[in-house]
């Protein structure tokens, strides 16, 4: 396990630093261009998320090893209002937001791993992993 | 920061050559429609060679611009995108349906010379 690396979220730049982080770090572990482009912008989209719908939060990045396989974990946590329905979140298109709601759905297809942990008024918490090929 | 929107001819030049925050995106919608309104152009390129990402912040915004400047009266062709934007876009389910794209700034000019001829 490598050390791990986290961005606060509290205002919109930081988005753009947050996917910057996770684009260097991702180059670093030896993804490719095109991975490096779908973990950036799962990062874009969780910051995004945690910017806009719970004020503030982090994004925490960490280098993994498994026997066999290295990839990178991304986790993105705030102690904002919370999702009361995750299957409803996770369709393409629901936005309270008038976003085009393809970020949560679009995360879960941009990582190999991805795991949604919510409790109304405690905040969420989202977990993903892509691994290197 | 602003994004520079050139005028060619007739025709509206933009070339995004820096990393788009949420702020620029919605400053460059507004700055393009004014654009097209003052200059009466019939055609606008923008070039997205050197954009390396596209969320699904940033491709509402540049949906919503290519929308916006169709009922003003001017066509909107993307440019350059990048295979790994294009396939991020794809896993994103994005699919800009009813946007003009061509491979370069060539080849978008060339297309709208085609379709307005001018
Ligand atoms: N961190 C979060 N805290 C609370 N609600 C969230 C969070 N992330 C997402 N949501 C809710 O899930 C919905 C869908 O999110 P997403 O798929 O990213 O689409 P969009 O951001 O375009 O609305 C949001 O509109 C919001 O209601
Ligand atoms: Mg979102």
């Amino acid at each position: 396990m490598g050390t791990q690396s986290c961005i606060n979220i509290q205002k919109e730049w930081d988005i753009v630093g947050a996917r910057q982080l996770g684009r260097d770090i991702a180059k670093k572990i030896g993804f490719g261009t095109v991975d490096q482009a779908r973990i950036a912008t799962a990062v874009s989209e969780l910051a995004r998320n945690i910017y806009l719908y719970a004020d503030s939060g982090k994004v925490c990045f960490e280098a993994i090893e498994t026997i066999d396989k290295k990839g990178i974990s991304m986790i993105a946590i705030d102690s904002g209002p919370g999702i009361s329905d995750i299957s409803l979140v996770m369709q393409d298109g629901y936005s309270t937001s008038r976003g085009l709601g393809a970020g949560l759905p679009g995360v879960k297809r941009l990582m190999d791993e991805f795991d949604l942990i919510s409790e109304k008024e405690q905040g969420t918490e989202v977990k993903t992993i892509k691994w290197l090929r | 920061m602003r994004i520079p929107i050139l005028k060619l001819y007739n025709y509206l030049l933009i070339s995004i050559q820096t990393e788009i925050d949420d702020q620029t995106a919605i400053q460059f919608q507004e700055d393009l429609l004014d654009k097209i309104h003052k200059s009466g152009t019939s055609g606008v390129v923008i070039d997205l060679t050197s954009v390396e990402i596209i969320d699904s912040f940033i491709a509402k915004v540049l949906g919503d611009v290519v929308t916006m400047s169709d009922l003003m009266g001017a066509k909107v062709v993307l440019t350059g995108i990048q295979p790994a934007v294009a396939m991020t876009l794809v896993d994103l389910g994005i699919h800009l349906t009813g946007v003009a794209t061509a491979l370069d700034l060539e080849q978008g000019l060339i297309k709208l010379h085609q379709e307005l001829g001018e």
